[in-house]
């Protein structure tokens, strides 16, 4: 049997860790969007005495390496009488960390939000919430969406990470046959091509989102 | 006919201060109005009747104030003291004197309807759900209403072929003519526009003009910063002129450009009026 015979006839492994890695990476990413809208509507208030300590946390995330922080779930938690599972602790992991860059992303467009627009909203009897999801969110989302797109990618990456927790997804699948068969080259190439697929049809995606956009003038912003 | 006799019952009424202010013919009723930003007073002891029905204008030099005090009508910008009625209720300020509650906020401002400069619109959104926005996630209308209403409003206005365009295709008029047409869908008690055709080509004045001039035939309460001296005459019942923050002249149109009383005003038309 040839190398590439192995794989094929270990093919239901390789599905299971991509579905599994897809799983992970989907619930995370919904998470982390819904965080990074929550951070920046929490941003909006403008009391520096929530704003300020956000900010940091923000920032704090944003600079710590991703592995760290997912070590530090799986295996400092239960130093406090935590416990999550790996699994667990790789999608929160996730979650919180991508928020972070979310969050970051939007308050970035948010800043250059026209004020004229807001002045609308509140001459017209908007209050806060109304305005922040009905006006201001959809536009900042439709006005960073390269940036999404870009870290949607980085979040599928990082998944990767979680090998190292012992989570059973793509990467410890090809770790797993690649170790039994001792055909390491051969395992990660097809681990890198699953990867690949997922992007760019994340890519595609994004792209006609953007004709979304584009019709109602975001694309030049 | 029917104006001239609400004009005398507010004029007999104006002499019970506190009283003018919640009669039912006085759309906004503004007090002892002041504001300062940074220690400069913007406006100074300000007092203004807009009955039901009047188109007032507001003219004045440039930083003269007469943003600052359209803006306070509807608390875009809070005033340091003085008071301001909209049909009646204030603005602002709670019965308990202390600020008022942002829901409340929220309700009194949808009281008015505001027309800016730069006009702006919702990108996002085309003409329609400009239009429809605020009537159904403000006044809780239903989407059918609030569709209906829009359609006739953009007729109103002219935009009815532009319907399901975006913003971003528009010409200055035209948004500005949507723009109008999303104010008047909150069916506010009283129009204000700042400045609405500063921002739009020469060509392009005239339509939001003559959409404005409409409203007025139809009996709509507008207050209306404008520098288009014609216009202003045109379509006023009373103009106003801002000078340094203080109401330096209030006079029906003839009166103000044929003979006004100060000199400050008459350096101002020989100017503007050429
Ligand atoms: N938010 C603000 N902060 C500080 N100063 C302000 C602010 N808004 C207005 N001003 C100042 O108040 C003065 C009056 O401004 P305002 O915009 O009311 O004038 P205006 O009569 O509308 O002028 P224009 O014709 O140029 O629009 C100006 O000197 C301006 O610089
Ligand atoms: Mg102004």
């Amino acid at each position: 049997m040839s190398n590439w015979e192995i794989l094929w006839s270990a093919r239901d492994q390789f599905w299971r860790g991509f579905f599994s890695t897809m799983e992970i990476f989907g619930l995370s990413i919904s998470a982390a969007f819904a965080i990074g809208c929550g951070m920046l509507y929490l941003l909006e208030g403008s009391r520096p005495r929530l704003t300020v300590p956000l900010r940091v946390f923000i920032d704090g995330m944003r600079m710590l390496p991703f592995l760290i922080l997912a070590y530090l779930l799986y295996y400092g938690l239960p130093a406090f009488d935590v416990r999550l599972d790996a699994w667990w602790s790789g999608v929160g992991a996730l979650a919180v960390y991508h928020g972070c860059y979310f969050a970051e992303i939007f308050r970035g467009a948010r800043l250059t939000f026209p004020p004229g627009q807001v002045e609308a909203a509140k001459a017209h009897g908007f209050t806060k919430g109304k305005m922040f999801f009905r006006l201001i969110l959809p536009q900042i989302v439709m006005q960073t969406r390269p940036l999404l797109g870009n870290q949607l990618i980085y979040a599928l990456k990082d998944t990767a990470f979680l090998v190292i927790i012992t989570v059973q997804e793509l990467t410890a699948a090809a770790n797993s046959l690649s170790g039994t068969y001792f055909i390491p080259t051969e395992a990660f190439i097809v681990v890198i091509g699953f990867y690949w697929v997922v992007s760019v049809v994340m890519e595609i995606i994004i792209k006609q989102c953007g004709r979304f956009s584009a019709k109602r003038g975001f694309d030049n912003v | 006919m029917f104006e001239k006799n609400t004009s005398e019952q507010t004029a007999s009424e104006k002499t019970v201060p506190d009283d003018a202010a919640r009669t039912d013919r006085t759309a906004v009723s503004i007090r002892h109005l002041s504001k300062s930003f940074d220690g400069v007073e913007v406006l100074r002891d300000v007092d203004l009747e807009v009955r039901e029905g009047d188109v007032v204008t507001i003219l004045g030099s440039s930083g003269s104030g007469k943003s600052t005090l359209l803006r306070c009508i509807n608390w875009l910008e809070q005033p340091d003291s003085g008071s301001i009625h909209i049909g009646g209720q204030r603005i602002g300020v709670n019965d308990a004197g202390r600020p008022m509650p942002v829901r409340e906020l929220a309700q009194v401002r949808a009281r008015t309807g505001m027309v800016f400069q730069s006009f702006n619109l919702w990108p996002h959104l085309n003409v329609l759900h400009n239009v429809t926005e605020a009537p159904i996630y403000v006044l809780g209308k239903s989407k059918a209403e609030a569709e209906a209403h829009a359609r006739e409003l953009l007729e109103k206005v002219g935009m009815s072929a532009k319907a399901n365009a975006y913003p971003s295709t528009l010409s200055g008029g035209q948004k500005q003519r949507v723009a109008i047409a999303r104010a008047l869908a909150m069916q506010p008690e009283v129009m204000l526009f700042d400045e609405p055709t500063s921002a739009l080509d020469p060509e392009l004045v005239g339509e939001v003009l003559a959409v404005i001039k409409d409203l007025s035939a139809e009996g709509y309460t507008m207050i209306i910063v404008t520098h288009e001296m014609a216009f202003s005459r045109a379509v006023s019942d009373k103009v106003v002129f801002l000078d340094k923050g203080l109401i330096i002249e209030q006079a029906d149109p003839e009166t103000f450009f044929t003979n006004p009383s100060t000199e400050r005003v008459r350096k101002f038309l020989e100017r503007e009026v050429i």
